[in-house]
């Protein structure tokens, strides 16, 4: 669901294929047919922006018929533990879930908490270590949590598989149907498939990608995945689970090692200001109860030493003052903002094109024409560099290079072929790329740009005196060059990736890290990765000579771990769940878990093991106790902590709809984050769909009657920085496209081949009209919907251009993530190309005030 | 050419006498195919590498004769694609050695209607002194609450999913160094 693997992630696809050879079922429900849906064995084309709801019905038709894994989800997740009498449900579908305030818009994540535990319970994930009553206070240790009132009959009315059932009682097929545009028996046929498939003598898979991350409750729809593989016992076995197929070659690696506002290297927060001001309130708000989390001493000092060295002492709290704090959101959205306010002077894009990949690309275009420079590293020139000359812009009159005082530089990147260095792939497994070749001209890696500017800011920042710059000045930036144009050593990072001990010698792994200062490690998660001073990630044992999981080709996080939280692939007594699908088990004789992956637990504890009342971390954790990195032990069905809008997935729709939500009294999620700015207007009547059943073409139809979805295709690659500009991809697919279904092409006067406009209340785009049946009008509550395709790949610059699809959407985000709304919105679409110069502006924001011009139809 | 070179160019000749008994390959090749050699045979060397684009990690051999890349081909070893690649993988030469590339810095002044040229290491201290200027200009000790926040406003970056694990390290850490903290990549897209 939510994925195109077939198209864009083909080489993975062919396991997919052969699965299905060995007699696999592969479904896809998705609101486009696509080549996955051309090989899967079921198609079920369903309404964007309605995931959760058919997830929703999945767990009520699970919990309806009694398929759960009884057994799983009573050792090893929260399905026990009762929850706190303040959280109320909306049992009548009209309630908020408790803890919301209206005023704010956001919900107070205290009210959602255990009962009978008085420190709330910290998330492994998300938003976490918010707590005022837990910053400052005592970090809990070991096993304060095992104090929760629980019901192990999961009776009780306030225990979490009751909450369950309740909270998804009303998602029965019939409404699931008629919210998602499928038939009752398609769902059936789903809901049915799934649980035949899993339980002890099989397992079933999710795969998902940005059509589930891009929604304002994109983190939602993952939870409900996530609470679905639980229910049926599929986490943690092997044929199971849930899989994020990423887009970029290290996306994942930049998540790890994030190249993001919120995080430190391996998860850990960046601290907030209020919350976190030294390093013990830090810890006291993010140290776990017990499991991998309560480590996080050891992660942290450990950063801290590999980035300050011999500066961070624990007479300073580890040089912690020198780590910036936040303030909430600083994600990227909330920084184009602040770049039409003219708030920010200098940005670097570093291989990111955003005049053509974020949401509402003008307002972007616009915010970089108010920057005092720019920095702009790319192998070719990319809209993002050049939009002072030839944006849409610049055409239309609303920006003129002659009034732009942006400087900008460019600078050209080196390829993958021209550097070494590791990618970190969708699985986690790290390989490495060697150099082949050196870059030509001015072309420099990323490594010899940043290593060389701090090298520059740093002498440059020795001949002054002031004491905020010694957090600079103190950092440890000693990397060997080699060569002729003196590239840092890309394995001289790694190795300070992986750390020491207190001996100076690579660390094995994380258990070795430790919160005195003896040891340093840039990421706690990839400790190991340069184990034995050797280059894990350059490991390339043919898959001829392998083991089952191939454990000897690259190198995968943590631990060289396949399969994460593999304990639950045995049973609580350490038992395989079938034969057929046996992988980890306990060894009494040995008196060690065996199996063909490394095992994701302590590697000697028992699972009938009962730790001693004063332990804590990971020597807390009980022989069932699967979910290592939860602070509970268990994985939670029920999220008390790290989710901002609400501890259970519920059905909204998009922020923007042609359609009423059918099961819920509120519209779109409440905590939803909306960015209002007068370049980002909402669609007229989008918002606050009239009730009735939907009739696009009717007398009362609202001005964007449609649902669009933009997406990628096989041919090209994300902003199209990397395929817009070469010859091969762009003869494979060489200008924009619409598409439509044959009814709406009709009703709209569109003609197969010819130009149509696609219009919202931020921008018109024009493209080739493509009349198909793969994207079809769905039945939804008593009405009709029809789709309007667009991919995204295409832009101004290359040879293969187009206007960019992301013009239309506005930034409505996931409260969590900030991640914006990018595969569920509304337009309308009208024949022939949009107009040129000013009169585009005109008839965009004529649209956006609602004088609407209705078409042919 | 004798009888013998006649009937040996005649495919059904050769299908007939030689191991190629379905027609399959060496049997039915055309006398240019044969004279055809794969850009992969001469190479000098062969560097292990990985697909740039997507995030399945495709493994790549990367085949050099002269000093130059001459092909990119999937490499069979790899136990997750099995010498398979994609078109985008497939294009990965046309990426690395193809027209568009750019190898020469560029730089737009204020208000210019072009590009200018400029010398690479002048652009990396311009840079270097853009960055302390913005970061003395907006440095901000306290928040507005009185809380130490350590930062700097006017700097931010974004990009570092298609970049190395390295490089995305001494990012991160050069950037929260200068107190910057708006730093994005594509995840958050």
């Amino acid at each position: 669901m939510g994925s195109n693997m077939a198209e864009n992630h083909p080489v993975a696809f062919q396991w997919v294929v052969d699965a299905q050879r060995n007699g696999a079922r592969v479904i896809h429900v998705d609101p486009r047919f696509t080549r996955t849906s051309a090989l899967a064995d079921t198609y079920v084309p369903l309404r964007p922006g309605s995931d959760l709801a058919f997830l929703g019905g999945l767990i009520n038709y699970i919990l309806d018929n009694g398929h759960q894994l009884s057994e799983y989800v009573a050792a090893y997740t929260n399905a026990d533990v009762i929850i706190s009498d303040e959280v109320a449900l909306p049992d009548d579908l009209v309630k908020l879930l408790s803890g919301y305030d209206p005023d704010s818009g956001t919900y107070d994540a205290t009210a959602w908490r255990y009962a009978g535990v008085e420190q709330p319970v910290v998330a492994a994930s998300g938003k976490r270590g918010r707590h005022p009553d837990r910053g400052g206070g005592e970090t809990p240790r070991g096993r304060e949590v095992e104090e929760a009132e629980r019901d192990p009959t999961l009776s009780h009315p306030r225990c979490v598989f009751q909450l369950l059932k309740r909270h998804y009682a009303g998602y029965t097929p019939e409404r699931v149907a008629e919210l998602c545009g499928v038939s009752r028996e398609q769902f059936v046929e789903v809901a049915e498939a799934l649980c035949a498939n899993s339980g002890r003598e099989a397992t079933s898979a999710f795969v998902y990608s940005v059509g589930w991350t891009q929604h304002t409750v994109g983190a939602q729809y993952i939870r409900a995945a996530s609470i679905v593989q639980l229910l049926l016992g599929n986490v943690g076995r092997p044929g199971g689970g849930i899989m994020a197929l990423r887009g970029h070659a290290s996306i994942q690696g930049s998540t790890d090692i994030p190249t993001l506002y919120d995080l430190l290297p391996g998860y850990l927060p960046m601290p907030q200001a209020a919350a976190h001001p030294d390093m013990a309130s830090y810890l006291s708000a993010l140290t776990a109860h017990k499991g991998f989390w309560g480590d996080i001493d050891a992660y942290l000092v450990s950063l801290l030493k590999a980035w300050w060295g011999e500066a961070a002492r624990a007479d300073n709290d580890f040089a912690y003052g020198w780590l910036p704090k936040l303030s909430g959101d600083h994600s990227t959205y909330r920084t184009t903002l602040a770049m039409l306010d003219g708030d920010i002077a200098g940005y670097l894009l570093l291989g990111q094109n955003p005049a053509v990949g974020s949401s509402n690309g003008r307002l972007h275009r616009l915010a970089m024409a108010n920057l005092d420079w720019l920095v702009v590293r790319d192998l070719v020139e990319i809209e993002s560099a050049t939009f002072w000359r030839d944006s849409p812009e610049v055409e239309s009159g609303e920006l003129d290079p002659g009034e732009i005082a942006t400087e900008v530089f460019f600078l050209p990147a080196a390829a993958h072929t021209e550097k070494d260095g590791s990618f970190t792939n969708t699985q986690r497994l790290l390989q490495w790329h060697e150099k082949a070749v050196e870059p030509p001209g001015d072309c420099r890696s990323d490594l010899w740009f940043v290593y060389h500017l701090g090298r520059r800011i740093r002498a440059k920042l020795a001949e002054r005196d002031d004491p905020t710059d010694l957090a600079v000045r103190e950092l440890t930036w000693d990397y060997p060059v080699h060569g002729p144009l003196a590239e840092p050593s890309a394995e001289a990072v790694l190795a300070e990736i992986n750390g020491v001990d207190a001996h100076g010698e690579p660390l094995a792994g994380f258990a070795g890290l430790a919160a005195d200062g003896s040891t340093a490690c840039g990421c706690w998660i990839y400790a190991g990765c340069y184990a034995e001073g050797v280059n894990q990630p350059a490991r390339r044992t043919p898959r001829w000579n392998q083991d089952a999981p191939a454990s000897r080709w690259g190198w995968a996080w943590p631990d060289n771990r396949r399969i994460l939280y593999n304990r639950a692939s045995a049973d609580p007594a350490g038992r395989p769940w079938s034969q057929r699908t046996a992988y980890m088990r306990w060894d009494a004789e040995q008196g060690a878990w065996v199996g063909p992956d490394r095992p994701d637990f302590p590697a000697s504890r028992p699972p009938d093991y009962a730790p001693p009342a004063d332990a804590a971390g990971p020597a807390a954790l009980r022989g069932d106790d699967a979910f290592v990195m939860q602070s509970d032990g268990k994985a939670w069905l029920y999220a008390p902590d790290g989710m901002v809008d609400g501890p259970l997935p519920t059905h909204y729709e998009p922020h923007e709809s042609p359609v009423r939500n059918g099961l819920h009294a509120w519209q779109a999620s409440p905590a939803r984050q909306r960015l209002a700015h007068p370049h980002d207007p909402d669609n007229p009547g989008s918002t606050d769909p009239a009730p009735g059943p939907p009739d696009p073409f009717g007398p009362h139809a609202p001005p964007f009657p449609f649902a669009i979805t933009t997406y990628r295709i096989a041919e090209h690659h994300t902003a199209g920085g990397m395929s817009r500009f070469g010859r091969r991809l762009t003869e494979l697919a060489p200008e924009l496209f619409v598409e439509v279904d044959p009814v709406l092409a009709q009703r709209r006067g569109l003609v197969h081949g010819g130009w149509a406009t696609v219009l919202t209340a931020r921008s018109a785009v024009e493209a080739r009209v493509m009349v198909t049946d793969r994207l079809r009008p769905l039945p939804v509550g008593g009405g009709v919907i029809h789709q309007v395709g667009v991919p995204y790949h295409f832009g101004y610059g290359g040879r293969a251009t187009g206007d960019a699809g992301n013009d239309l959407l506005s930034l409505a985000l996931d409260p969590n993530v900030h991640i914006s709304e990018y595969k569920a919105a509304t337009c309308d679409i009208r024949p022939g190309r949009r107009p040129r110069g000013a009169a585009l502006r005109r008839m965009v924001d004529e649209a956006a005030d609602g004088h609407h011009h209705k078409g042919a139809g | 050419m004798g009888l013998a070179d006649l009937l040996g160019s005649w495919p059904v000749w050769r299908q007939l006498r030689g191991p190629d008994r379905l027609g399959l390959s060496q049997a039915v090749t055309s006398p240019a195919t044969q004279a055809t050699a794969s850009p992969t045979a001469e190479a000098d060397h062969v560097a292990a590498s990985v697909c740039p684009f997507c995030a399945v990690g495709c493994a790549q051999r990367v085949h050099v004769r002269d000093g130059e890349i001459a092909h990119i081909d999937g490499d069979p070893a790899s136990p997750v694609s099995r010498g398979r690649l994609c078109a985008r993988g497939s294009s990965s030469l046309d990426l690395v050695a193809g027209p568009a590339r750019e190898t020469t810095v560029k730089y737009r002044a204020p208000y210019a209607r072009q590009w200018s040229q400029l010398d690479l290491g002048t652009a990396m201290d311009m840079i270097a002194d853009r960055v302390i200027a913005a970061r003395d200009a907006s440095w901000q000790e306290r928040d507005a609450d009185g809380h130490r926040v350590n930062r700097a406003t006017g700097l931010a970056a974004l990009g570092g999913a298609v970049l190395d694990n390295e490089e995305n390290y001494l990012i991160k850490k050069l950037w929260t160094a200068l107190g910057a903290v708006q730093l994005e990549n594509q995840a958050r897209i």
